[in-house]
């Protein structure tokens, strides 16, 4: 079986391009163009050549000896957090810009629920001096302050979504409509590996990076290619995307999804999709969602605003029911444990987001001579208020 | 032949006589829940050709805020696919114009494509205009259960789409062609420039063999007349919610003879 996408733009079952008319030539363009231009030489200079000069790339593969000693197991942490802006999400707007250039466009719309999306976003917009409008959720405007704040230095003008729950899902409506009211001379930068055909593929080949460099890293490290287990965490899934992208064929290589299962899965708070969801569509992406018996689309929960996504992109559907992927749900209250652990063990303050990837090993047990990658996908700076507030620092 | 077809096999007298097709879209469930029937009902007796009833899902792509916000308290009062059926259970006893779900794929594919079809036959639904239903999708899994309950399948164009674009889409319609006056979410609009006329013209001028019918930006007599210069109709949304949301059931014979107003 192949787990990469097919030519019509479906991993299995899920995938495909389910928008209204009035998307069609836009998203029909980049489907056209997405990997001819990928493909080009000066596209790949310029796109390999930001990586490393601009995003600081390649990102340290560090041995974790502390955490490894608790687990007893042998843990690598791949360091996105370490990359400019403080999170995976700039491998994938760098990418995203050069290909606007490319189609000529001059205007740049994107949708952010914690705001990661939106600054890396703004970033490569004031680099490329692009004008750059952020679609985000009223509600998270008011929980964001500080990223808010950070777009707007960047440039960017910031645009509450305000209908249905004013979070990540209407933000993203609110950028799919923009979209439509200006099909000329915009591109959208989704932020994840959700959306319409070509998004989830074109974003995962921007995020494959990081697995194209744990393969040569752990070569020179345990000299091998393959760890035992990638364990990344899942919101709309693009970090685990980029971590398992290269081993997607690769039967020895167990893909660990962590979901946040928020307050727990069957608390009525979570938004673990796999183990709620059901197939639908949602944002232009036939895969697995979070919906009522009748076909809405329900509110997700998450500690973490960059895991409360209720869906999950079809490659990871895929993954999960043909069985490929393993899929874990976390707690809030595992997920924050294991982030404020790893900050004692080994000095890294992680995002909340791969806190959750992090709680495997309290959940999990893996042998001694496993080789366990964990994608760590942000720093915490930015949850440094919620990590007060839950353990009263 | 079904209804919408009978009704646009007048489609040279639609062309040719000063009143056009005048379809009213809104969305089911607003503003009361058990409004749907009488509200179909005035439609008719105010001399509306044809209605889209609006299925509500809660995240309405191509939507602006009016839709958005009646979908959103249709929802709150409880409307569901099969409320909708069950309140259409009797309605081909008292409405014979034709009617059209109009709605997003999500709700349909929960309920089960199948089902959902046998169920508009079953109440006497037409037609089915699913803007999140691309083409190549309907055509490759879903045209044959359509055709088996005889819907129609209303597909829109835009002005960005290509002519040989529209081509295959009146290859693959038999009632009529959505035409998206502009580039635009519902309800967005100030009126018609020259941009749109340009755009009519084209597509008029291309010789379809569909009808064209335009939606999106049309809310009184003059953008009615405008839009309907060089085809054979035109579906009003946006402004029919909020006359509905400012003067309720009541208001509804006053707005649809404004637009007849010549």
């Amino acid at each position: 079986m192949n787990y990469n996408i097919n030519e019509k733009g479906y991993y299995g079952d899920f995938g495909g391009a389910y928008i209204p008319e009035m998307l069609y030539p836009n998203v029909e363009e980049l489907r056209q163009n997405y990997l001819k231009v990928m493909r080009e030489e000066s596209f790949q200079k310029e796109f390999r050549q930001l990586l490393k000069e601009y995003v600081g790339r390649p990102t340290p593969l560090y041995f974790a000896k502390r955490l490894s000693e608790k687990y007893k197991t042998k843990i690598y942490l791949k360091r996105e957090d370490l990359c400019h802006t403080g999170a995976h999400k700039v491998n994938n707007t760098i990418g995203q810009i050069l290909m606007a250039k490319r189609l000529g466009k001059t205007r740049i719309i994107a949708e952010t629920g914690a705001g990661q999306h939106g600054v890396a976003t703004a970033t490569v917009c004031a680099l490329m001096g692009l004008e750059c409008i952020i679609f985000m959720g009223e509600v998270d405007i008011k929980r964001q302050a500080p990223n808010v704040a950070r777009m707007k230095m960047l440039g960017a003008k910031v645009v509450p979504a305000t209908s249905g729950s004013k979070t990540l899902k209407d933000a993203t409506n609110e950028a799919i409509r923009d979209w439509i009211n200006n099909p000329v001379d915009t591109h959208y930068i989704i932020g994840s590996v959700v959306g319409p055909h070509p998004y989830p593929d074109m974003v995962a080949r921007f995020q494959s990076v990081i697995s194209e460099e744990i393969k040569t890293q752990l070569r020179e490290k345990e000299n091998r290619k393959n760890p035992d287990f990638v364990v990344a965490c899942v919101g709309g899934g693009s970090n685990a995307a980029g971590a398992f992208y290269h081993y997607l064929d690769n039967l020895e290589v167990g893909l660990i999804a962590v979901e946040a299962a928020g307050k727990g899965i069957d608390s009525g708070e979570s938004a673990a999709t796999s183990a709620l969801g059901k197939v639908g569509i949602i944002h232009g992406s036939k895969t697995l969602l979070m919906q009522t018996a009748d076909g809405q689309i329900t509110e997700p929960y998450s500690i973490s605003a960059g895991l409360d996504y209720p869906g999950v992109g079809p490659m990871h559907a895929n993954l999960f029911t043909s069985g490929r992927g393993e899929f874990i749900s976390i707690t809030d209250d595992k997920a924050m444990k294991a982030g404020l652990e790893l900050c004692k063990l080994e000095g890294i303050i992680p995002a909340i987001e791969s806190s959750h990837a992090l709680a495997i090993f309290e959940t999990r047990k893996f042998k001694r001579d496993d080789v366990i990658v964990v994608n760590l996908s942000g720093r915490g700076d930015k949850d440094l208020d919620t990590f007060i507030r839950y353990f009263d620092l | 032949m079904n209804r919408i077809q009978n009704k646009l096999s007048e489609k040279k007298l639609y062309h040719n006589k000063a009143e056009k097709l005048l379809s009213i879209y809104f969305t089911a469930g607003y503003p009361k829940l058990d409004d749907t029937v009488e509200i179909l009902q005035q439609l008719e007796e105010s001399g509306v050709d044809m209605v889209e009833i609006g299925l509500p899902f809660s995240d309405p792509l191509a939507d602006g805020p009016t839709i958005q916000d009646s979908s959103q308290l249709a929802l709150k009062n409880g409307m569901t696919t099969e409320i909708l059926f069950q309140q259409l259970k009797d309605v081909r006893k008292t409405v014979s114009i034709p009617l059209i779900i109009m709605g997003y794929f999500n709700p349909i594919l929960q309920y089960g494509v199948e089902d959902f079809c046998e169920k508009c036959a079953e109440v006497g639904i037409d037609g089915l205009i699913l803007p999140d239903l691309p083409l190549s999708e309907y055509k490759e899994h879903y045209h044959e259960t359509f055709k088996k309950y005889n819907l129609i399948n209303v597909f829109l164009i835009t002005p960005q789409t290509s002519d040989d674009r529209i081509r295959q889409i009146d290859t693959a319609s038999d009632g009529f062609i959505y035409l998206v006056s502009s580039s635009s979410v519902t309800g967005n609009l100030d009126g018609f420039d020259e941009n749109q006329e340009n755009y009519f013209n084209r597509v008029a001028s291309m010789q379809l063999k569909n009808p064209l019918i335009v939606g999106f930006g049309i809310k009184d007599a003059t953008t009615f007349k405008q839009a309907t210069s060089k085809t054979e109709g035109a579906i009003i949304g946006s402004a029919f919610i909020k006359t509905l949301a400012r003067n309720g059931k009541s208001g509804i014979s006053n707005f649809i003879a404004s637009i007849r107003e010549v």
